[in-house]
């Protein structure tokens, strides 16, 4: 039998490792509902971004809060360099050949980080202690990350409600063609989302490298996971994948001291089986 | 103040209107009726730049705006009212009426357009944290109208403003848009409540398969055929 203390030990971590999950979960869902394309590479884009922070940190010895700024920066050229080069000619294709062509991406960039640093695992190693609270041990890393990964969702939600182009985001999301007769100019608000969700990706990847290391499959680890809160909550429903996100990473965590972290995984991915039985569109479905 | 010639369009291999003229003047509202089909909401979306006309030309104030995308045309100051009102139905009503002010020149002038549009409509004054999918048939097109009219436009294109309401709501919308009219806006509606419409406007065009059949001033039309012949094609 498990002791209480480190099943509770287990679901806090848990609860940790689901604030930079749903960070991750809603660059992708944000994109996804503003231009229904689902970037399968976009936990990809994130490994290049902890590339960028492990080379500036580790071999260049910027400080890692510059490091992870330089990330977020990088983050947002990627996030609208992916646009403008590979969505924008195929916006009006059919939604597999988007799909098919954001797939072709990852590959280009598993193969690339390859090629180019080989598949070393390399970690930015930071001198951050643990911390004990009552009996239970907490990464000290993983509680700055949760941290920031929070403030950083609020951020976005600030952003999304009470900004006019946050409004007009949230708008196109539930009628591409009604923004244009506003005025809007849809390719603009199609930018500003990618360039968004790409300085997600950026921030996702400075508070991961601190505590994992970054390796070209990278994306194959963490991109499952994330598409998977994404439909679990409900594709382009920012509240659900939030929520999926705490729930898949309790999952993991606890699952994980039950049994084993494999373990974890396999009850995940296997709840996710049966959600698309009982409720196929997502825990909230989209709301008319 | 707009003026089609001749104009062309479609969708893929189907064409929708054949060579289609017609005239706004300033201060005027004019009517487009004809029955299902006859490419009425095709007109609108040429004219607001939501499809390019294939040919022909297409004038507002004196310029030619032909094959400009829609938030350039809005610019310039046309307002579409689209077919089934295309709210954004999560956000609230208030919302909704900042995205009608989205061009910088609207935006700057937010306020005072909120008290015009809340003088026209009260009620979106006292629904304006509401998320407007929960409105009524009735609340969801005077808002329509409203974040139309905050893009400070000096045309606005109404496409079947009644349909989906009811019949007591039909009645009051159609006195709605006359105190838009009044107001000093320009309007060309489109509208299958042809005995209704006509009552509003100064001319009226008759649609039929994508061409004009017939077109002259709302009173003398009224008591011709005309009518009939609109109602026939339902």
């Amino acid at each position: 039998m498990i002791e209480p203390i480190f099943l509770l030990e287990a679901a806090l971590n848990g609860i940790l490792l689901g604030g930079v999950l749903a960070l991750l979960a809603l660059g992708l869902n944000l994109i996804f509902g503003v231009l229904d394309i689902v970037w399968i590479a976009y936990v990809d884009l994130v490994m290049l971004c902890m590339y960028c922070v492990y080379f500036l940190v580790m071999v260049y010895s910027w400080p890692v809060w510059a490091g992870g700024l330089a990330g977020i920066a990088l983050g947002v050229v990627l996030g609208i360099g992916v646009h403008m080069i590979i969505i924008t000619p195929i916006l009006n294709s059919p939604p597999i050949n988007q799909l098919l062509a954001t797939g072709g991406l990852l590959f280009f960039l598993q193969s690339f980080a390859t090629f180019l640093w080989t598949t070393d695992h390399r970690s930015v190693r930071l001198a951050l202690p643990i911390v004990e609270v009552g009996g239970m041990f907490f990464s000290f890393a993983r509680l700055l990350s949760f941290a920031i990964a929070i403030l950083a969702m609020l951020a976005l939600y600030l952003f999304l409600t009470r900004t006019f182009i946050g409004t007009a985001i949230r708008a196109v999301s539930q009628d591409r063609g009604a923004m244009a007769l506003m005025g809007a100019d849809p390719q603009r608000v199609y930018v500003v989302t990618s360039a968004v969700g790409g300085a997600m990706a950026g921030l996702a990847a400075a508070l991961l490298s601190i505590q994992y290391s970054v390796h070209p499959h990278f994306g194959a680890a963490f991109g499952p996971i994330t598409f998977m809160i994404c439909v679990l909550g409900g594709l382009g429903n920012m509240v659900g994948a939030f929520i999926a996100a705490f729930v898949m990473s309790e999952i993991i965590s606890v699952g994980g001291v039950l049994w084993t972290t494999e373990m974890g995984y396999v009850i995940a991915f296997g709840l996710f089986i049966v959600m698309m039985f009982i409720r196929p569109g997502g825990i909230l479905a989209r709301r008319e | 103040m707009l003026a089609l010639r001749d104009v062309t369009a479609g969708y893929g291999a189907f064409t929708a209107l054949w060579g289609v003229s017609l005239r706004v003047e300033t201060g005027e509202a004019v009517a487009v009726v004809g029955p299902n089909g006859a490419g009425k909401t095709t007109l609108l979306r040429v004219i607001s730049g939501v499809i390019p006309p294939r040919g022909g030309g297409l004038d507002f104030e004196g310029r030619s705006v032909a094959g400009q995308p829609a938030h350039v045309i809005v610019a310039r100051g046309i307002a579409h009212v689209p077919e089934g009102r295309r709210l954004f139905p999560l956000l609230s009503v208030l919302d909704n009426l900042k995205m009608g002010a989205f061009l910088p020149a609207a935006r700057r002038e937010f306020a005072a357009g909120l008290e015009r549009v809340f003088a026209l409509f009260p009620v979106l004054a006292d629904r304006r944290r509401q998320r407007a999918g929960s409105l009524s048939g009735g609340e969801q097109q005077m808002l329509a109208i409203g974040r139309a009219l905050m893009s400070r436009p000096t045309l606005i294109l109404l496409d079947e403003p009644s349909m989906g309401l009811a019949p007591v709501m039909v009645l009051r919308l159609f006195d709605l848009v006359r105190r838009v009219r009044e107001e000093g806006y320009t309007i060309l509606i489109v509208e299958q409540n042809v005995r209704q419409v006509l009552k509003l406007v100064d001319r009226a065009y008759l649609l039929e398969v994508g061409r004009i059949k017939m077109e002259g001033r709302a009173d003398e039309l009224s008591e011709q055929d005309f009518v009939r012949k609109a109602y026939v094609g339902l």
